[in-house]
């Protein structure tokens, strides 16, 4: 088990980590979440040992590795970027962390084929890797990542650089193989679907320390303030003054803002509140209807049938699901 | 990223090795120059100053220098034009072959136009001693600099730009003066100054053809010191010559960043086209033509005349180096000086090899934190004379130990010479190295001494080789340096080829020795091609 405590780094005078707080448990999928520049890649190097830590703590069941040189942490990192050898071939590449433990050259091979098998690329040993596709570069530093078998998986942004449908493909056949080898991860990611697809935990990181950290459905359906719920992309999230003129009166003064959910609006003729239709969108299997309730504030809801712009629509809002912030 | 610590610790080999042997030995000079007898001596800075030796001295190099650089660059443009802008058969070999003279011992161009315009020359002319000589050699010895610096840099610009001239009214002329030449300054200068700055410092070819009625600076350093053993005058000249160069490199960086204007340049293999129509190819065929017969028939004639005997065709010039028949009129046999030669390179290579790698490595790991002061500071020697080099080792290397009877000395002077031409052939390709690569290798469990094994050295390896062949050729054919330091037993060969220039009756053996010279250097030359041009699947 991985835990971070109160980890600070900075650059000059520049803060990228500020007391940041993370554990994540054995043979588990951590995501990290957050926007650029929040301190998910500093918080993955100096987990990797890449960089030095100005306080804090970072332990591996319990004991320190501040004092543990990189190449003897035992923790792999996937780049973004991939940062495969050029000189080396695919086999070269996936073999070099098992050379560095002073395998036998047959086990090195063998095991070399196993990882590449297991990530998808049986046979592509001899292949230089300047040869290689963007999603076949991505399955060689994965497998050169895993065959060493790290005790920590530490991956950043490592779908970043592929196209959307290869992206979902990856991200399925990725979890399905650190299930099978039972690895610990740490993924870092900018990108909300990819961390909700392949998490069993997301942590979100704002200005180098962690806000949230929880499983996604209840990141998703609790979200602890208003501004992981719009980095999260919730939709609804409307200022006290917005949700008053719909007669939602939030339970306390320090309320700022809050966060109507689709699914709590029911239209229908004989409802209590009135808006106007704005937009009208089929998205398989349910229109996405846009209402909008005066001085610039949106709501949006789902419905069986679809509904003309511009009509007036009656509606009721389950006001005990409305989730309320403060700042 | 390496700790502040251990990269000051890395800097401090090299920066020791350059105090002592290069700042240490050029602050020497100054104060020798400067100071005579231990004081600012004002009356014989005066009578030096006032020396109508060093003044004509300064004013033929500098003459000199101007009236080479006008000439190489209008020979030059032509060569670099027609390389840039056309496609024709042969293209790639004949630019090669444009490119040989540069890589020649200066020994070897000088005793090359010694055969072509000196006594029994082909052409019936004695121009020894004369300017004509000494200019035809320098415009030989420096047109490569002017065809690959202007050359590069033309073939990067986007036609397109010309032909928006001339749709707006401009002939061909106009075009050239008002659109190309100016885009084109910023390289023509920075060649000129390069051209200069070698022109302005030449030794072996004004040594040889100017037969000592004409004399550079560089010269007569050399003459002051070695044979009318006049330190203080040759300290004085010296000081003067610093003063020259550091004013031209100062002007050659200025242009260099000038070149940074944004134009929109475009791959070289985009611009160039066959040639179209009767002007075009009568351009390009009178251009290869001019540039062939300057480059080839020094070489050709000094290949000719070192085979051609008393008794026809035939090999005894070469049978005389390794049995010379006046053995006692040499200090050593010539067969000897090919074996010094190449006994002192080795350690040269493996010096400036060993710096130059450590070197690069605290220049790029160091970048923003000092590592470009240091990489400005590595590339002084290049921009000082040979001479001034050996000089100072003659008047320096005597306290606190007396260096200069070692063995190492010459190994060390070449490898002064060389450490510039080892860090600029690493350092962009360890700057291409990719930080996250060594990083990976670490994350994989490799030391950081196994990352750099592993990772940095195999993508280096092969620039490092390129480097070391650089060490290998300056070593193997120096000549400035090399004549202040060197001892009888310990006579290289371009020494050993002067000294057969020197003595009466022996000048088809030094022909028969520059061929030899040339010979090793082509190698070294082509060693270096080859593994620059297969690059594919590398870095």
């Amino acid at each position: 088990m991985l835990e971070v405590s109160n980890l600070t780094v900075r650059y000059g005078t520049e803060t990228a980590l500020d007391g940041a707080n993370l554990s994540v448990a054995d043979r588990s999928i951590h995501v990290l979440m957050g926007p650029s520049g929040s301190g998910k890649s500093t918080m993955l190097r100096a987990i990797a040992g890449l960089e030095h830590p100005d306080s804090g703590d970072i332990t591996w069941n319990g004991e320190s590795v501040l004092g543990v040189p990189t190449h003897r942490r035992g923790f792999g990192l996937m780049f973004q970027d991939y940062a495969l050898f050029p000189h080396r071939s695919v086999a070269g590449n996936v073999a070099f962390g098992l050379r560095m433990q002073r395998l036998n050259a047959r086990t090195v091979r063998e095991r070399v084929e196993a990882v590449l098998e297991l990530v998808g690329l049986p046979g592509y040993g001899d292949r230089s890797v300047g040869t290689l596709s963007g999603g076949e570069r991505q399955r060689v530093a994965l497998a050169r990542t895993l065959a060493p078998g790290p005790r920590l998986v530490l991956l950043d942004e490592p779908l970043g650089a592929l196209d959307r449908s290869l992206r979902e493909h990856l991200l399925v056949e990725m979890r399905s193989i650190f299930t099978r080898v039972a690895a610990t991860v740490l993924y870092v990611t900018h990108d909300r679907e990819e961390a909700f697809t392949i998490a069993d935990r997301v942590a979100i990181i704002r200005d180098g320390r962690i806000v949230a950290d929880d499983t996604p459905e209840g990141l998703w359906r609790r979200p602890p303030d208003a501004w992981i719920a719009r980095f999260m992309g919730l939709e609804n999230l409307c200022t006290v003054s917005g949700l008053a003129r719909l007669g939602l009166r939030p339970p306390s003064v320090e309320s700022t803002a809050g966060v109507v959910p689709p699914e709590a609006i029911t239209l229908s003729p004989g409802g209590e509140r009135t808006a106007t239709v704005t937009g009208s969108h089929f998205r398989g299997g349910a229109y996405r209807i846009e209402l909008d309730i005066g001085s610039d504030a949106a709501l949006v809801a789902w419905s069986q049938v679809g509904i003309d712009a511009g009509a007036e629509q009656r509606f009721d809002v389950a006001s005990e699901r409305v989730r309320w912030f403060a700042g | 990223m390496r700790s502040r610590r251990s990269l000051l610790l890395l800097a401090a080999i090299p920066a020791a090795y350059l105090a002592y042997f290069y700042v240490y030995p050029l602050v020497t000079i100054l104060v020798t120059g400067l100071f005579p007898n231990g004081r600012f001596a004002t009356a014989s800075f005066v009578e030096i100053a006032t020396n109508p030796t060093v003044s004509s001295v300064a004013w033929f190099t500098l003459w000199q220098a101007v009236i080479s650089t006008l000439l190489t660059v209008l020979l030059g443009l032509p060569g670099a034009y027609v390389f840039a802008r056309y496609r024709f058969p042969g293209r790639s070999l004949l630019r090669s072959l444009t490119l040989v003279p540069f890589v020649l011992p200066t020994i070897v161009v000088g005793v090359a136009f010694l055969a072509v315009l000196g006594p029994g020359g082909p052409f019936g002319l004695d121009l020894r001693g004369t300017i004509w000589a000494i200019l035809i050699a320098h415009v030989f010895y420096n047109l490569a600099i002017v065809i690959r610096g202007v050359g590069v840099f033309w073939e990067q610009i986007d036609p397109r730009i010309e032909e928006a001239a001339r749709t707006l009214g401009a002939g061909r002329w106009r075009v050239f003066r008002e659109v190309t030449l100016p885009l084109l300054r910023p390289a023509i200068l920075s060649s000129a100054a390069l051209v200069f700055l070698f022109t302005f410092t030449s030794f072996g070819v004004i040594l040889v053809l100017g037969d000592l009625r004409h004399t550079t600076l560089e010269v007569e350093i050399w003459r002051q010191a070695t044979a009318f053993l006049r330190l203080d005058l040759a300290a004085a000249l010296a000081v003067l010559q610093l003063v020259g160069v550091t004013v031209i490199l100062l002007l050659y960086g200025k242009a260099r960043n000038r070149k940074a204007g944004e134009l929109p340049l475009l791959p070289p293999a985009e611009v160039a086209r066959a040639p179209r129509g009767l002007g075009e190819w009568a351009l390009v065929a009178t251009t290869l033509t001019m540039l062939l017969v300057i480059v080839v028939t020094p070489l050709a004639v000094l290949i000719g005349r070192s085979l051609s005997t008393a008794d026809g065709i035939g090999l005894s010039h070469y049978a005389n180096l390794l049995n010379p028949p006046r053995a006692s009129a040499l200090f050593v046999s010539p067969f000897e000086a090919i074996r010094n030669s190449l006994g002192f390179a080795i350690p040269a290579v493996v010096i400036a090899g060993g710096i130059g790698l450590l070197s690069a490595t605290v220049v790029v790991s160091g970048r923003g934190r000092g590592g470009g002061t240091f990489d400005t500071m590595l590339m002084l020697p290049l921009g000082t004379s040979a001479v001034t080099i050996g000089f100072g080792f003659l008047v320096a290397l005597d306290r606190p130990f007396d260096l200069r009877s070692s063995l190492l000395l010459i190994p060390i002077a070449h490898s002064l010479v060389a450490i510039p031409f080892v860090v600029r052939s690493t350092v962009p390709v360890m700057e291409a190295v990719q930080h996250r690569l060594r990083e990976a290798a670490l994350v994989l469990g490799a030391t950081p001494r196994q990352a750099w094994r592993e990772v940095d050295l195999p993508l280096v390896a092969r620039a490092l080789a390129v480097g070391a062949l650089f060490a290998f050729a300056i070593s193997i054919g120096e000549f400035g340096a090399t004549s202040f330091i060197v001892r009888p037993s310990t006579t290289t060969i371009p020494i050993a080829i002067f000294h057969l220039l020197g003595r009466p009756g022996t000048f088809g053996e030094a022909m028969a020795m520059a061929v030899v010279l040339m010979a090793i250097t082509a190698i070294a030359a082509l060693g270096i091609e080859a593994i620059r041009g297969n690059r594919s699947g590398g870095v």
